[in-house]
């Protein structure tokens, strides 16, 4: 295929964006933070990326589509996924988090020094995406995905997701 | 096969087989919430073991399927807690916590490595584990709350404690029991650790019915 332009760097992060979360279609990879980097030499793209949580079941499904992205831009992609400590969910985006709370997900807490204790998790301090009131409880800490706590609002009495801080 | 991969090996295979019997919970736990946090727990727990059998494969020339499901049973490395069938409550929250407990100490330790990969791996790791010990913490006051949980707990403990112990190597056993008898304010019996290798009747069954697709299809299947 002749290439109009060269491939840049900015091209590929464009594209990325446009790849959605399987299990949360509203954001995009970019968004979550989880393509920690690009590098293009020539027609070689080379992307790193590492999954929100490592037992992800569509981490394969994530690394096609970056692929594709890179082949539809006319590059020759090269996936590295990396697993090792270089995302938390305090790398999801400010865009990320807003677009987190309209599709009716809580979005993290922002982690803190220390370790994770399960009373700040009970504590009130989370707010409902439906009413935004902080009238909340924690009701599981395990939820549809690995991502995912279950809380419930007794404001407008409706559980929600929240997004785990990890 | 060098230390480093043997060991990889070992917490691979001690993760996947505890996810599989946290899997065994998928539908019959006592209640709704605890079939999601036990089938969650599951998941992570092999996702864990896909990315250390993935390690080790690269190493050895081979992948982490073959790793976690061409071996014989005898070949596993796990340690016998996390072969244990325990369908009954308060010996799963027993062994649940306890192996977390242990896993806590191991992960510190990988993440204090001078072994790059290991120790981001752990680190990845130790967030998600992060969930599942505040999960058992919680079972634990529960228990602890009441004469019969504490008795029952106490029970489920002093059972598993010989197998818990074996999770860990020598140097950090001691850490297992100084955290496990001040969180139940008793000391525990001065028993042997129950090494890896001294495989429980419970893995050869679990192995049967785990690698049962994967046998029965023909090399080389596509799924």
């Amino acid at each position: 295929m002749a290439l109009s332009h060269k491939v840049t760097e900015h091209d590929v992060w464009e594209a990325l964006a446009e790849i959605p979360d399987p299990e949360i279609p509203d954001i995009s990879l970019v968004d979550l933070g989880v393509i920690k980097g690009v590098d293009v030499d020539g027609e070689r793209v080379r992307v790193d990326f590492t999954p929100t949580f490592m037992g992800c079941p569509a981490l394969e499904h994530m690394r096609r589509a970056i692929e594709e992205k890179v082949e539809q831009l006319g590059g020759e992609p090269e996936v590295r996924v990396l697993l090792d400590d270089s995302w938390s969910t305090d790398d999801i985006s400010h865009e990320g988090r807003e677009k987190l709370r309209a599709a009716g997900f809580a979005p993290p807490a922002p982690r803190q020094a220390g370790k994770l204790e399960l009373v700040q998790l009970q504590g009130a301090a989370f707010r409902c995406p439906y009413c935004g009131s902080t009238a909340t409880r924690l009701e599981n800490l395990f939820g549809p995905t690995p991502c995912r706590s279950i809380r419930y609002c007794d404001a407008c009495r409706q559980p929600f997701e929240q997004f785990k801080t990890i | 096969m060098s230390e480093r991969t043997e060991f990889i090996l070992a917490m691979a295979d001690d993760e996947l087989i505890l996810g599989w019997r946290n899997s065994e919970w998928t539908g019959i736990a006592p209640f709704l919430e605890e079939d999601v946090a036990f089938s969650s727990i599951a998941q992570n727990e092999i996702g864990h073991a896909r990315a250390l059998y993935e390690l080790a494969a690269a190493e050895l020339g081979t992948t982490a399927d073959a790793l976690a499901f061409d071996r014989r049973p005898e070949e596993y490395r796990c340690a016998p807690l996390v072969e244990l069938r325990r369908l009954e409550w308060a010996r799963t929250i027993a062994r649940h916590w306890l192996y977390e407990t242990a896993d806590e100490i191991r992960l510190a330790a990988l993440k204090a490595s001078d072994d790059p990969e290991l120790a981001g791996i752990a680190a990845k790791m130790d967030r998600e584990e992060a969930y599942h010990r505040m999960h058992a913490e919680m079972w634990i006051d529960r228990l602890l709350a009441t004469d019969e949980g504490r008795t029952r707990l106490n029970e489920a403990v002093d059972e598993l404690w010989g197998p818990a112990l074996g999770v860990l190597d020598d140097e950090l056993r001691p850490e297992l029991r100084r955290r496990a008898e001040e969180r139940l304010g008793r000391p525990l019996p001065d028993v042997d650790p129950v090494p890896r290798g001294a495989h429980e009747a419970a893995l050869a069954e679990l192995w049967e019915e785990m690698t049962m697709v994967r046998r029965s299809a023909p090399a080389g299947s596509q799924w």
